[in-house]
C-alpha cells in the first residue's frame, strides 16, 4: 500500500539547512496498524505529511497503491487526500463555528456527493465515533476529546483507504486517550490501514508495529 | 465541486462568520452611502441655483452705468432708451425697459420706513418678471405718459406700512408726496435676483419729475439702468454686441475709450455661478472619495485580520481534499455576495440620506446614474481584491504550510 524508498526532505531556513528526513525506506501493507515513534525532531510530523500528501518529498521515491504520488501536481494531490487519506491531527484542526455535521459532510462535498447523501453519511459517521447526538454542536461547544472525534468522524466520512493521526492522543488525558484508540482498533478490524504517530509507548502497544526513527532515519522496523 | 456548492459554501462562511460579514460590509455600506448622498446634495444644489437664474430669464441683458467713468454724470439716458428699441440699431433687442432708482422714505398714517423707490417703464415689470399681484394690477403707459402719482408695492413694505388696512386706493407718502397704491406684488422671497420685497415702483416719468432729477453730461434725463430683452436666448451675444455699438455711438466715445457703462447678461452669471457650484461639487466629491477610501481601509484592515484564521481554514480544506479552483472559487462568491450586498444597502441608505438632506436644505437632491455605479464599482472591486488576494495566496500554499501559517 505504501512504499518508500530513500525519501529525504530538508527545510532552508535562511542560510541553514535542516534535514528532517533523511533517506527513510517504509514498508506498509494494506490493513495494517503501524505506530510511528521517535523523539522529538526526529521527523515524525514531516513523514506523516509526506505519507499524507500534505507536503512533498525532496527526493526519493513514494508509491501509494501503485502511483508514484510524489511527483503528482497539486490538485492530484488533493485528490488523492480527498479519496485515500483521513486526517487525525493533534490539535483537531476543524473549521471554527461550523457544526459537527458540516465539518464530516465537508471530505464528501469537495468528493462531489450530493447534499443529502452526504449529510446522511456524516450522521453515520459521527454516530460510529459516538456523537450521534452532537451533530449540530459547533467546535467551541464540544470537549477536547469530542472535537476530536469530530475530526475522527471527518477522516472517516469519506471512506479512505488510510488514517494517519499525528499524536492523536497528545492534547486529551489518558481516559479520553484511550477511548479514541479503540476507535482507531476498531476501523482498523474492518479493514483500513492505520498509521498513528506517538512518542507515548503504552499507546503504540496498542498498534501491531512499531517503527521507530531518530534523526530523520529509520532505525528500527 | 460544482459552483452551487460554492455558493453555499460562501453563504455557510459568512453565516458562520457574521460579524466579520457585517464589518467588512460596513466599509462598502459607508464608502457608497457617502459618495452618492453627497454627491446628489451637491448636484441638487448646482441645479436649484442653476434654476433660480434660468428664471429670471435667460434672454435678459442688464445695462448699467458708472458715475466715475462719466465725470460725475450719468452716462444712461432716455435717448438711450428709445435708441436700443429702434430696431435699426439692435435688431437682436425685442424689448427695452429702464429704471431710475434710489432710497427714499416712505410714509402711511404712522409708518414710515426708508426704501428703495424705483421710476420704471410700464415694461419694466414683465420683462423683471415682476408682473403677479395678489392686489390690484401694474403700472400702464397712460400712468407713464401722464405723469401719475400712483405706486406699486413689494410684498413686504406693503404689510409693514398697511398692516390690515386694505392698501389698494389709500394713499403713501414719498418725500411728502402722495401716490395712490394702485398694486401689490406677490411674495418672491429674493433669490439670486436680489429681494423685491421692500421695493416701491412708480412711473419714470414721475420719478425723474419728482424725485431723481440727475442729468447727463449732455442734459438727457438719467436713468440708472436699462433692461434689454434679447428677442432669443440664442440672440443674447448678438444683442449684446448691438448694444455695446448703439451705446458707444450715443455717447461719442471715440476708439480708444473705454466703455462709460456695464452690460451683464445671465450667460455671465451662469458662468460664475458655473464655477462656484463645480468647487463645490469638487469640494462634496473629494469628501466622498475620502469617505470611499476610508471605507476601503476598513474592508482592508478586516480582510487583513482574518487571513491567519482563514489561511489555517485553507489549509485544512485543502487537506480533506478542496481543489485550489474550489478555494477560489468560495472566497470569491464570498466577496462578491458582501460586496454586492453592502453596495445594495449603501445605494439605499446613500439615497435615503440624500432625500431627508434635501428635505431639510429645501433642495432637489439629484442622484447621477454614473456616481452609483462608480462608488458601488469601487467599493466592490477593494471588497474582491482583499477578499480574494489574500485567499489565492493561501490557496497557493502547500496544505501543511497553511496549516502551519502564524
Ligand atoms: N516547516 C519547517 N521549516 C523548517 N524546519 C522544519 C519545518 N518542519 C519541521 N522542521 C524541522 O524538521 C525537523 C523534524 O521535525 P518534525 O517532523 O516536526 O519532528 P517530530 O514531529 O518528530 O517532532 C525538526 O528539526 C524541525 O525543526
Ligand atoms: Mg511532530
Amino acid at each position: 500500500m505504501i512504499t518508500m524508498k530513500n525519501i529525504t526532505k530538508s527545510y532552508e531556513m535562511g542560510t541553514q539547512v535542516v534535514h528532517a528526513l533523511k533517506g527513510v525506506d517504509l514498508h506498509i501493507d494494506k490493513g495494517e496498524f503501524v505506530a510511528i515513534m521517535g523523539p522529538s525532531g526526529s521527523g515524525k510530523s514531516t513523514l506523516m505529511n509526506v505519507i499524507g500528501c500534505l507536503d512533498v518529498p525532496t527526493s526519493g521515491s513514494y508509491m501509494l497503491n501503485g502511483t508514484d504520488v510524489s511527483t503528482l501536481h497539486d490538485d492530484d494531490q488533493a485528490r488523492i487526500r480527498n479519496k485515500e487519506i483521513g486526517f487525525v491531527f493533534q490539535q483537531f484542526n476543524l473549521l471554527p463555528r461550523t457544526s459537527a455535521l458540516k465539518q464530516v459532510a465537508l471530505p464528501l462535498m469537495y468528493a462531489g456527493v450530493s447534499r443529502s447523501e452526504r449529510n446522511q453519511r456524516a450522521r453515520q459517521a459521527l454516530e460510529k465515533v459516538g456523537l450521534g447526538d452532537r451533530v449540530d454542536h459547533r467546535p467551541d461547544e464540544l470537549s477536547g476529546g469530542q472535537q476530536q472525534r469530530v475530526a475522527i468522524a471527518r477522516a472517516l466520512a469519506g471512506e479512505p483507504a488510510i488514517i494517519l493521526a499525528d499524536e492523536p492522543t497528545g492534547a486529551l488525558d489518558t481516559q479520553t486517550g484511550n477511548e479514541i484508540l479503540t476507535l482507531f482498533q476498531e476501523f482498523n478490524r474492518q479493514g483500513i490501514t492505520i498509521v498513528m504517530i506517538t512518542h507515548d509507548p503504552e499507546v503504540a502497544e496498542k498498534a501491531q508495529r512499531t517503527i521507530w526513527l531518530r534523526d530523520g532515519l529509520v532505525v528500527e522496523n | 465541486m460544482n459552483l452551487t456548492e460554492s455558493f453555499l459554501t460562501a453563504l455557510d462562511s459568512i453565516n458562520a462568520n457574521k460579524l466579520r460579514s457585517v464589518l467588512t460590509m460596513l466599509g462598502v455600506i459607508i464608502g457608497v452611502a457617502a459618495v452618492i448622498a453627497l454627491l446628489a446634495i451637491g448636484n441638487g444644489f448646482s441645479a436649484s441655483i442653476t434654476e433660480d437664474i434660468t428664471s429670471l430669464g435667460t434672454n435678459l441683458i442688464s445695462i448699467s452705468t458708472d458715475r466715475d467713468n462719466s465725470n460725475g454724470y450719468e452716462a444712461l439716458s432716455l435717448d438711450d432708451v428709445a435708441a436700443l428699441a429702434n430696431p435699426l440699431n439692435a435688431p437682436a433687442v425685442a424689448e427695452v425697459a429702464a429704471s431710475v432708482q434710489g432710497n427714499r422714505l416712505v410714509t402711511f398714517g404712522g409708518q414710515s420706513t426708508q426704501t428703495s423707490v424705483a421710476g420704471v417703464t410700464a415694461n419694466y415689470l414683465t420683462i423683471n418678471n415682476l408682473d403677479s399681484f395678489q392686489l390690484g394690477d401694474g403700472l400702464t403707459q397712460t400712468d407713464l405718459d401722464t405723469k401719475a402719482r400712483v405706486a406699486v408695492l413689494g410684498a413686504v413694505i406693503a404689510s409693514d406700512l398697511f398692516g390690515d388696512t386694505f392698501p389698494i386706493g389709500q394713499s403713501v407718502k414719498i418725500n411728502g408726496v402722495s401716490y395712490e397704491v394702485i398694486g401689490v406684488m406677490v411674495e418672491s422671497g429674493g433669490g439670486i435676483g436680489g429681494n423685491t420685497d421692500d421695493n416701491v415702483y412708480i412711473p419714470l416719468t414721475t420719478a425723474q419729475a419728482r424725485l431723481y432729477t440727475d442729468r447727463t453730461r449732455t442734459g438727457q434725463k438719467a436713468v440708472s439702468s436699462i433692461s434689454a430683452q434679447a428677442a432669443s436666448s440664442e440672440s443674447v451675444e448678438e444683442a449684446v454686441t448691438q448694444i455695446t455699438e448703439t451705446l458707444r455711438r450715443q455717447h461719442n466715445l471715440g476708439v480708444g475709450d473705454e466703455d462709460d457703462f456695464f452690460i451683464f447678461d445671465q450667460s455671465t452669471l451662469l458662468e460664475t455661478a458655473g464655477t462656484v457650484t463645480a468647487a463645490l461639487t469638487a469640494f462634496l466629491g473629494a469628501i466622498a472619495g475620502i469617505s470611499l477610501v476610508v471605507g476601503g481601509i476598513g474592508i482592508m484592515n478586516i480582510m487583513l485580520v482574518s487571513v491567519t484564521e482563514r489561511t489555517r481554514e485553507i489549509g485544512v480544506r485543502k487537506a480533506i481534499g478542496a481543489l485550489k479552483r474550489d478555494i477560489l472559487a468560495q472566497f470569491l462568491l464570498e466577496s462578491l455576495v458582501l460586496s454586492l450586498l453592502g453596495g445594495v444597502i449603501g445605494i439605499v441608505l446613500g439615497w435615503a440620506v440624500a432625500v431627508v438632506a434635501g428635505n431639510l436644505l429645501e433642495v432637489n437632491t439629484v442622484i447621477d446614474p454614473a456616481t452609483v455605479a462608480l462608488s458601488a464599482g469601487f467599493a466592490a472591486a477593494v471588497g474582491l481584491i482583499f477578499g480574494i488576494y489574500p485567499a489565492w495566496r493561501a490557496a497557493s500554499l502547500r496544505p501543511i504550510e497553511a496549516l502551519r501559517y502564524e
